[in-house]
């Protein structure tokens, strides 16, 4: 069937800030569907609350509304610009859920809006529990059984019905907890009856147990015309039971045998058809590894996670494909674009394994629980792709950049056989490790299989790279067939050093003699079948080099910035992105290195040439070596990129921009103090330090409080404020967890007001976009503090300083291309704290509100063009008519025993902007689109420490005026009580009951408010209070600048009258 | 030990062997299933040819011998990347590697399955030598290489006995040309009565034993070279009895008919075929493997129209013949491996079979 000539505007709905388990992956998705839209001429309408993504930008949708994904807004939005139809399935559940929000309430049909692609019918068939069990069973689906009980009685029976083991998960309990796997009846009714006292709400959910079965998922597509295909199918090495988010992913699977991979694939065809599909679906499956059982575990009629995988897995354009389908083209209308000779109704063909591994936070929260489930965790992912299974893993172990780069990890080798067996048990991200050490320790599959169930196929490879392992640590000599077989197994040249006893740099001259080097194959969707044009490689050791010499263009290398992780996510995708359009523009042939499925950046048609490799050195160096780039950009792939730096140089390749000298001298102390003091710039004082005793002397030096934190990290990673001796101690302690290569610093920690800027500097001139303005107070980290632009309490004055101390920085340090400095103002002095010669998490946020390109100008500055011949006047730009309030996005709940208060180390996950000409409403706009949707029962908890006290009575009393009703404990109950702010005294947590739970858990609470004191010594209470509130979904702040901005946002926003804006006008 | 892959156009690829150790010479192809190993093996359509997975990792999940598509594998040589030394299924009997030895066939591994699949897709199938000779001579070799046809290929593979399989639906016979088991299990499945033919069995005693349907099968080897075959086709083809027929005996059908055929470059061998429904305009992924075609021009307008052509390379997949109850596609409806996606078609036999017997 033809393109539908009736659609002509199109509203594409995004999926909102980057949360756990809803990331990067929409941004990719979407902007390949506004690209396919466009490239039909149909008009599209892009909204999306989230600053940070290529999707936002007026060169890929036609009108871009960046403002809070709630109906009133989409209503708002409608109306103004009159689409005919809402694309909702490529922005994950966030955009799905409005899409049928807006459909139930009756609006898209008054507005004569239609939903294209998957129908609200089918939507409805999948995500609703009922109406799905009804459909697979009419076309005899199994799925897993389960019914939510109220009585042992009607436990017990049901449990009769499915079998045993059964799983029981009582509903609205913290945690999950008094949930169990009852394997008879007795137990079942031991756990139900607990469970069912532990409910809230009285409810147990009964459920068949299927873990341990393999989890398979299915990518599949269909078009109107009911052509289905399957793009990609994935074995989970973990088996049902952990999140497919957190598990370890194989594509495509490898222990099915025709029959079952067929088995589940004509499933999968028939649910989709089933349920009326167009376009990208994906199919969750559990198998029974003993017999050819399964169940459905989900169904996502959407574009998701999983379809991102599988599409830079198979090089498929899974969401390119669902948009053309959405607009009336069948499969077999649509070319396939790597082959160019082929269409879009063929099935791809792998001749590669793929692998995918989760890149967990519990570096950020070493608290939390490392324990997977079914609740996903993972703030992002790494994919490798190698001729053999071994190779690819090892690839994506180093690609996670956790220091880790061979299953040699841990200190698995000092626990006893016992203590490993029960180490075994632990289902976390670590297990690979201890099933590496089982494994040298010669434990049998069977044994390690029984625990883990997973498949023994696995490992058996783990064993052959263990294998490897004592083949090298025992060699004589490392002879051609021994290192050319590490190698192809993918171990890097400092691990088989390490294991004989050599240099990294021994290795590679060992290799270089002997001539073993990686070749790189294409990603052509069809294993070799058809001649394919895409650039799409990955490196091997088992085979001939397909890579082609190509034009006589100049090469340039951006590095890209590998896994999201809190402290560098998508926003450094963005500048990738944007560095390699623009320098593609100048007519530089662009080379990107880059190993995250989830991005834009590793889509085939961004760059000349895409290397899906790890971002090690040795890896790069390869690449390095067959393409002899005329230069490498490192400034805008974050510190992944930035710590390629040096050995980008020792290869030879041009550094392009600002020198590693220069990037050294903005991260080493000394150099710096030098350079501060030439440009008489003052900064906190501070020192360097390796050692506890050095750290203590150097605080007591200082005087307490201070600020304590390793250089060269991201995202203020192990940086702590410390009130105490204990607290140096323990911080120290933490930080030198991993050898550390250069100093930690400490500071004095100065109470004041903290600043933001970005600027491009061509070496000579600078230009400033814009000043930004956190709200809350230094001490919390930047990426995690709400900003404000244009600034709203600084002086002419101070802003004059700001930009002059940036023009000086940039030009001191010889910086070509980003800079980012941040300040704390206190009583009109102005302070630097940090500097960064590269992009920053700002810069796509402060490129949209001020119109200004900025990566765009710092990558022609980068090839030398000069800021005015660029049409721009230097110096800092005329602020802008629009307020522009960027809100960190957490994702505390998905987090067990996560730390909720913020401190100088990150923990956000993504943000949202609100954007207004009035800036109460840009700050309203910035706390909706996070979710904070206040008031419902109009009662809250506030509790302080003490240094907040006086601060809260004004809190207090503003929200008395808003009509709440206040809950405090006593010492803060007494202070609001004696300045005439009526809050009611509650008892602590270790009181007698009615306490500050019960009234958490009563469900009547919207917002707690718990400043925490600083230092180690913080009380346990108030972490339970905050994390009470996140798990039951209760807004809560930790810091009183926050609340204050919450507060103003409350009393002057009006939700009724909320405008939008098009920023593609500005 | 060493093993060596030659092939017509001088290219030598060194790597492992395992299988029996012999030297064997054959017809080099490709298959890009990524599952299906040992289905691939027993398809008697292979026979005289040596097979190179696409999909690098294979072996992973074992022998299951109730998955052989005959009673033994076909191939002259298996061609792969990597073979699994342990291999994990709940079915699994043996090692892929211990069964490629009882049947002693050679195998060579640790090549680079890629590079020899682009050659092929470039110059077309060619000759080839698998031996673990480190000797051999190139000069006396391609010589032989470059002369080798696959011939009495179908004589190779079909049974020798006529055998039955009972049911109680409509009497379908089956002419075995290089029958696949999942072909007489697809219909047995139905409920149909099936007796397997020898491929060099007469006409006259198919229809004497007086069939509702008749079902040609798939097979290996040149059209062309099937002359006998070929008019005991014709004349079951002016009988009125309604027939269905995959791959080899849709190309004899077509050949009977005064269509013609020829050698395609690389041939289409693999599970990811799209073959497209002329009436619907739906598009199927099917389970493919021949390297003949009948040409398009060729089919007289009068005897028979194209039902499904591939998507990919607009080659004809399928014939519906004029005024006859006869449908035959170049494609594998009985997949094993492969999608089962057009499997309604033995479904559609049936209706054919049953609405003739009730005319």
């Amino acid at each position: 069937m033809p393109k539908r000539e009736d659609i002509k505007k199109v509203l594409v709905i995004g999926s909102g800030p980057i949360v756990i388990g809803q990331a990067a992956e929409f941004d990719y998705a979407g902007t390949q569907a506004c690209r396919a839209l466009q490239e039909e001429g149909v008009e599209v309408v892009l909204v999306n609350s989230n600053p940070a993504t290529i999707m936002t930008d007026k060169d890929i949708a036609d009108k871009v509304y960046i403002e809070p994904l709630t109906a009133p807004v989409i209503e708002k939005i409608i109306e103004k610009e009159k689409p005919d139809s809402i694309l909702p399935t490529l922005g994950g559940q966030a955009a799905l859920n409005l899409a049928m929000e807006l459909c139930e309430s009756g609006y898209l049909e008054k507005a004569g809006v239609e939903l294209i692609g998957t129908s609200p019918d089918t939507i409805k068939k999948a995500e609703d529990r009922l109406e799905f069990q009804k459909t697979m069973e009419k076309i005899g689906e199994p799925i897993a059984a389960g019914q939510v009980v109220t009585t042992i009685e009607d436990g017990v029976k049901f449990a009769k019905e499915i079998g045993y083991p059964a799983v029981l998960r009582p509903a609205y309990t913290l945690g999950g907890s008094g949930g169990g796997i009852a394997h008879n009846q007795e137990e079942l009714e031991a756990i139900l009856e607990n469970g069912l006292r532990l409910s809230r709400v009285g409810e147990v959910l009964v459920e068949r147990y299927i873990g341990g079965w393999k989890e398979i998922e299915y990518e599949v597509m269909r078009d109107e015309n009911g052509t289905c295909i399957t793009i990609c199918n994935m074995e989970n090495i973990d088996p049902v039971g952990v999140h497919t988010g957190d598990s370890i992913v194989v594509a495509p699977s490898q222990t099915l045998g025709d029959k079952e991979y067929q088995m589940l694939r004509t499933s999968a065809l028939n649910i989709i058809t089933e349920l009326n599909v167009h376009g990208g679906c994906n199919v969750q499956y559990a198998l029974n590894p003993d017999s050819f059982e399964y169940c459905v575990i989900e169904v996502n009629p959407r574009v998701s996670r999983s379809s991102a995988l599988a599409s830079k897995a198979t090089g498929y354009p899974i969401a390119k494909v669902t948009a053309k389908i959405a607009i009336g083209y069948t499969l077999d209308e649509i070319e396939n674009a790597v082959t160019k000779k082929t269409y879009a109704s063929f099935e791809p063909m792998l001749d590669y394994c793929v692998v995918k591994m989760p890149r967990l936070p519990f570096d950020k929260f070493i608290h939390a629980k490392r324990t997977l489930t079914t609740q996903m965790k993972a703030t992002g992912e790494v994919m490798s792709i190698g001729t053999n299974f071994e190779g690819a893993l090892m690839k994506a172990i180093r690609s996670l950049e956790q220091h880790v780069d061979s299953l040699i990890f841990g200190d698995y080798d000092k626990l006893t056989d016992e203590e490993l067996l029960k180490e075994l048990e632990k289902i976390d991200d670590l297990r690979i490790y201890v099933i590496a050490e089982a494994i040298r320790r010669g434990f049998d599959y069977d044994t390690i299989f029984n625990i883990t169930k997973i498949d023994r196929w696995f490992l058996d490879k783990i064993a052959v790279l263990v294998e490897m392992e004592k083949k090298l640590k025992e060699a004589d000599a490392l002879d051609y067939d021994l290192l050319l077989e590490a190698k192809r197994l993918e171990f890097p040249d400092k691990v088989i050093g390490q294991l004989v006893g050599k240099t990294e740099r021994e290795i590679k001259e060992l290799r270089n003699e002997m001539n073993i080097h990686a070749s790189y194959k294409i990603v052509d969707t069809c294993a070799a079948e058809f001649d394919a044009e895409t650039p799409y490689f990955y490196s091997c050791y088992d085979g001939e080099n397909e890579v082609e010499e190509t034009s006589g263009k100049k090469k340039v290398m951006v590095l890209g910035s590998g896994p999201i992780r809190i402290g560098q996510g998508i926003e450094f995708d963005y500048c990738s992105v944007h560095s390699v359009w623009a320098l593609s523009k100048e007519g530089y042939e662009t080379i990107i290195v880059n190993n995250n499925p989830e991005t834009v950046s590793t889509d085939f048609d961004v760059a000349d040439k895409l290397y899906f490799e790890p971002l090690t050195a040795e890896d790069v160096e390869s690449i390095v070596e067959l393409e002899k780039p005329d230069g490498a950009v490192v400034q805008f792939g974050g510190q992944t990129a930035i710590k390629l730096t040096e050995a980008l140089m020792k290869m030879g390749v041009p550094i392009l921009g600002t020198s590693a000298e220069n990037v050294d001298a903005a991260e080493d102390r000394e150099l710096f103090d030098e350079i501060l003091e030439e440009c008489c710039i003052p900064r906190p004082k501070g020192t360097t330090v390796f050692t506890c005793e050095e750290a203590l002397e150097a605080a007591h030096r200082l005087g307490y409080p201070v600020l304590v934190r390793p250089s060269y990290v991201l995202g203020g990673q192990g940086m702590q404020i410390a009130v105490s001796d204990e607290d140096i101690t323990a911080f120290m302690e933490i930080i030198n967890r991993y050898e550390q290569e250069h100093p930690i610093l400490i500071d004095k920690y100065l109470v004041g007001k903290e600043v933001e800027v970005d600027a491009v500097c061509d070496g000579n001139d600078i230009l400033i976009p814009g000043i930004m303005e956190h709200i809350e107070r230094a001490g919390i980290h930047s990426g995690d503090s709400i900003s404000v632009y244009p600034s709203i309490n600084l002086s002419d004055k101070v802003k004059r300083v700001i930009a002059e101390y940036t023009r000086k920085l940039a030009k001191s340090l010889h910086v070509v291309g980003l800079i980012n400095i941040q300040f704390i103002v206190a009583n009109e002095e102005v302070y630097v704290i940090e500097v960064n010669p590269r992009s920053s998490r700002t810069v796509p946020y402060i490129s949209k509100v001020t119109g200004i390109p900025i990566v765009a100008l710092a990558a022609k500055v980068i090839t030398g063009a000069k800021i005015r011949d660029l049409g721009y006047e230097p110096g800092l730009q005329p602020e802008s008519e629009y307020y522009a309030v960027k809100k960190p996005v957490f994702s505390f709940e998905k987090l067990r025993g996560a730390e909720v208060s913020l401190g100088p180390e990150m923990k956000s996950t993504g943000e949202c902007l609100g954007i207004s000409k009035n800036y109460h409403e840009a700050l309203y706009k910035a706390f909706l689109g996070a979710g904070v949707d206040l008031p419902k029962y109009k009662k809250m908890i506030l509790t302080v420490k003490d240094s907040d006290k006086i601060d809260a009575v004004d809190i207090g009393r503003r929200f008395i005026n808003l009509g709440y009703e206040i809950f405090s404990t006593k010492s803060t109950c007494r202070v609001l009580n004696e300045a005439g702010v009526p809050a009611k005294p509650i008892n602590k947590l270790e009181e007698p009951s009615p306490n500050l739970l019960d009234l958490i858990l009563d469900d009547k609470i919207d917002l707690v408010i718990d400043t925490p004191s600083q230092g180690v010594g913080r009380s346990k209470d108030g972490f339970l209070i905050r994390r009470y509130a996140i798990e039951t979904g209760v807004t809560c702040l930790t810091s009183l600048d926050t609340a204050d901005a919450l507060l103003t946002s409350l009393e002057t926003g009006n939700r009724d009258q909320l405008t939008v804006v098009d920023i593609a006008t500005i | 030990m060493n093993a060596f892959l030659i092939l017509e156009d001088g290219h030598v690829f060194k790597g492992k062997s395992f299988g029996a150790q012999k030297e064997v010479i054959c017809e080099v192809v490709f298959n890009t299933s990524m599952t299906g190993y040992l289905e691939v093996l027993t398809d008697p359509s292979y026979q005289g040819q040596g097979v190179v997975m696409t999909y690098p990792l294979i072996g992973n999940y074992g022998v299951c011998l109730e998955d052989a598509e005959s009673d033994r594998p076909w191939h002259s040589a298996f061609i792969v990347r990597e073979i699994s030394r342990m291999s994990s299924n709940f079915r699994r009997e043996e090692e892929l590697e211990a069964y490629l030895k009882e049947h002693d066939i050679p195998g060579i591994c640790g090549v680079d399955t890629r590079a020899i699949t682009k050659i092929l897709r470039e110059d077309g199938c060619m000759g080839g030598m698998v031996t673990t000779n480190p000797d051999y001579n190139l000069d006396e070799i391609l010589p032989k290489l470059k002369a080798y046809r696959v011939t009495n290929a179908v004589k190779t593979v079909t049974r020798k006995e006529k055998t039955h399989v009972a049911g109680d639906g409509p009497k379908v016979a089956l002419l075995d040309l290089g029958t696949k088991k999942n072909i007489i299990r697809s219909l047995s499945k139905r409920g149909c009565d099936v007796t397997v033919y020898p491929a060099f069995t007469s006409a006259e005693e198919i229809l004497g034993d007086q069939p509702d349907g008749i079902m040609l099968s798939n097979g290996p080897g040149d059209p062309k070279e099937c002359t006998e075959i070929i008019k005991e086709i014709k004349k079951l083809y002016d009988s009125d009895v309604p027939i269905f027929a995959i791959c080899l005996g849709h190309q004899l059908m077509a050949l009977a008919t005064g269509a013609d055929t020829e050698k395609m470059r690389w041939g289409h061998r693999g599970g990811n075929h799209p073959v497209k429904d002329l009436a619907t305009g739906r598009v199927y992924i099917s389970s493919q493997n021949h390297g003949y075609v009948i040409k398009n021009e060729s089919i007289p307008k009068d005897v028979a129209e194209v039902s499904f052509i591939n998507v990919n390379d607009r080659t004809i997949e399928g014939l519906n013949y004029k005024n006859k109850k006869i449908r035959t596609v170049q494609f594998h409806p009985e997949a094993c491996p492969g999608p089962q996606d057009t499997a309604y078609l033995f479904d559609e036999f049936l209706d054919v079979m049953k609405g003739a017997k009730n005319a």
